[in-house]
């Protein structure tokens, strides 16, 4: 039996401006759901003509998850994305070049070639760069709030989780300790309903994830994860009830992951029907649809932006390959951090 | 100056570094009312309120991995574990996130892990253990294993101010045990820089923690004897002081690498390779290693003691070696 409170879809215009999004915002939104996508397909690209290193990993199906709640964090908030949730990044304000620069390894991703993939975040941005291990930078999240909480900042962190990780020990004592001391922390969890071949019931063996929250003290909501306007207004309620001090809640993003784990696997083994029924709630033509029936976008406005992405990434593409490779010589350097470099907004 | 045990020596230092600096907190199970298993942080809560002596639950991860968030919020943390051997449970956040975080995404991380270390006291299995040597394989860790109440104080000051995850190896047999005159103002003790706890012109020994203390009382009945031993703190083994220790073995000729954790694997091993790399010509005698065994640290007492190198195991290793 569900414990977690189901959210419902969001409807009007009116209803979105009263959760804080004009008009631009939306389209900005839609953008950077757009440049998302358009990022891990030219990604595809990249890696077929053998310019990427190593695996690839993409968050098809997620752009709406990732997009919506960043776009419910204030600027000085914080965050620990993973690798679906290349849309926090965009939605933060990362260049697209620097991404395609860290997929191939070059000198001007944000880790200079050190680590790849979506491992990479910009500190700046008040992004933390997640590691392999699952899900493992949930603490660390945890770690920031209590940060913000010790010195009684109105600050939030949000701390994103796979389900499958969920079934891990981070988790719990996170959220536990979280829970605990009711810190400004939002957990979101996207459940794509795969963790790699697992799926969700040899994972965990309640309906929701979210359920779990109480547990823990604080409120679980599951949010249709491609409804990108329902992910922002339970996003936004959540962290600003964070920001006033009344705890963490548990959000869980429900999406498939459209595309096998990594670019390796075909996912055999997730059912054909399973990938035409989620294919057919396509976040971004989900959006699209609603910016059309309830915010006036029409054709030449959509071909706008549209172009204006595809011109952003053709360029980045271009400037990402004009970055050189690192130079092995400097492997060795920043091991240890020195004094000097605690010079970063965050030690100020 | 006054004369501190190991233990306030600890505990002054880090007093001292939150009276200074509003950015350092402490976190760790019962450090708050109860003032830590050990009573390093007793009185703290009171003097500096529930949120910068916080009472964690029975969770390392979080923790570790808190105190990796809050380092990199710019704050400086202090987790203690309650005994070094549940760092197991922190290893994780510990080597996987904080140590790398630097190298690999150039966000410091400047947070200190308190470890109470070492037996002698049947504490079992799992309540002795030295694990230094598995995180000085790590990149990315600093590793600091003071000896005297004096580099208690100071080598905690510096990892609080140094900018990277630094774990601090308080060894539990020395809290009570060692006292000596410690300054009180503040002071900073480099790392990487040996100590030379005693003079010697025959043999070395290059050792840290405890071991200090039983090297020394070796070092003692063999005087009589009329054989001269160095004793070479290292206080840090990342980093640690390479010159000093090829400085004193090329001097007496004659090398005792001596730790209480573990043979195989052990930091011991690193050393005498460099010995053997380095200064090979200056020995007059094949380097020799004095170590636990490589079993689990046993609970009865007449096992402890066959397991923890005693000081009557360092005195004949010291007498073969001068007799070489
Ligand atoms: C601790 C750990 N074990 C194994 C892996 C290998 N691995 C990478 S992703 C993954 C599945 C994760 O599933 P989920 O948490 O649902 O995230 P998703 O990839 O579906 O977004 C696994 C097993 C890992 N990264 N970390
Ligand atoms: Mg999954």
């Amino acid at each position: 039996m569900a414990i977690a409170r189901e959210a419902e879809p969001v409807g009007s215009l009116q209803e979105v401006k009263e959760a804080g999004l004009d008009r631009e915002d939306l389209l900005g939104v839609y953008r950077n759901m757009l440049i998302t996508r358009g990022i891990e397909e030219r990604g595809h690209i990249l890696y077929k003509q053998g310019k990427i290193p190593g695996s690839f990993y993409t968050g098809r199906g997620n752009e709406a998850a990732a997009v919506g709640v960043a776009t419910a964090m204030d600027d000085q908030d914080v965050g620990t994305p993973l690798h679906r949730d290349m849309g926090v990044h965009i939605s933060r304000g990362v260049e697209p070049w620097r991404i395609f620069a860290q997929y191939m390894g070059r000198a001007d991703g944000p880790t200079h070639g050190r680590d790849g993939n979506v491992h990479m975040a910009d500190s700046r941005l008040g992004l933390l760069a997640m590691v392999s291990h699952l899900p493992a930078m949930l603490p660390v999240a945890v770690g920031c709030a209590l940060a913000f909480r010790i010195r009684e900042e109105k600050r939030v962190a949000v701390g994103w989780f796979g389900e499958g990780a969920s079934a891990r020990g981070d988790c719990h004592e996170a959220m536990n300790l979280a829970g605990v001391r009711k810190l400004p922390v939002v957990f979101v969890c996207d459940n794509n309903q795969w963790a790699y071949s697992t799926p969700t019931y040899l994972e965990y063996a309640t309906e929701h994830v979210a359920d779990r929250a109480e547990a823990y003290g604080f409120e679980g909501v599951v949010v249709d994860g491609t409804d990108v306007l329902a992910v922002y207004r339970e996003s936004r309620r959540a962290i600003e009830k964070a920001r006033g001090g009344d705890g963490p809640t548990l959000i869980e993003c429900l999406t498939l992951r459209m595309e096998g784990h990594a670019v390796h696997d075909d996912a055999f083994y997730v059912p054909k029907d399973m990938f035409e029924r989620w294919a057919s709630s396509d976040p971004i033509e989900r959006f699209r649809t609603w910016l059309r029936e309830h915010a006036e976008l029409g054709d030449a406005e959509e071909d706008e932006i549209t172009s204006g992405v595809k011109k952003l990434l053709n360029e980045a593409l271009t400037r990402a390959e004009e970055s050189p490779l690192p130079d092995p010589s400097s492997l060795a350097e920043g091991v240890f951090a020195t004094p000097e470099d605690l010079d970063t907004p965050h030690h100020k | 100056m006054a004369e501190k045990t190991y233990l306030q020596a600890i505990s002054d230092g880090l007093r001292q570094e939150m009276r200074r600096d509003k950015r350092v907190f402490v976190i760790g199970e019962d450090v708050g009312v109860y003032g830590g298993a050990f009573k390093v942080t007793l009185g703290f809560q009171e003097e500096f309120g529930p949120w910068r002596v916080i009472d964690a639950p029975l969770s390392e991860t979080a923790i570790v991995g808190g105190c990796t968030g809050a380092a990199i919020m710019g704050l400086r943390p202090v987790a203690e574990m309650q005994f070094s051997d549940f760092i197991s449970c922190g290893w994780d956040q510990l080597v996987t996130v904080a140590a790398k975080q630097r190298w690999r995404a150039g966000t410091p991380v400047p947070m200190t892990v308190r470890l109470p270390s070492g037996g002698g006291f049947s504490g079992g299995p799992f309540h002795s253990q030295n694990p230094e040597s598995s995180f000085a394989h790590i990149p990315g860790l600093k590793i600091v294993c003071p000896a005297t109440p004096e580099d208690a104080k100071g080598l905690l000051v510096t990892a609080i101010e140094d900018p990277n995850p630094v774990l601090y190896f308080e060894h539990k047999h020395l809290y009570r045990r060692i006292k000596a005159e410690v300054p009180d103002d503040r002071y900073t003790t480099p790392f990487g820089q040996a100590r030379i706890h005693r003079e010697g012109d025959d043999v070395s020994v290059i050792t840290w923690g405890a071991m200090v203390w039983t090297a020394a009382e070796a070092a003692q009945q063999l005087e009589d004897d009329g054989i001269s031993v160095e004793i070479v703190d290292l206080r840090t083994l990342v980093p640690w002081d390479k010159k000093a220790v090829l400085e004193s073995v090329s001097k007496t000729s004659k090398v005792l690498v001596l730790h209480e954790d573990t043979h195989t694997g052990g930091f011991g091993g690193e050393i005498a390779a460099t010995i053997a790399e380095e200064v090979f010509e200056d020995l007059d005698a094949p380097v020799k290693r004095l170590t636990a065994p490589d079993t689990p640290v046993p609970f009865s007492p007449p096992l402890e003691k066959a397991f923890i190198p005693q000081v009557d195991d360092v005195a004949s290793a010291l007498r073969e070696l001068a007799e070489y």
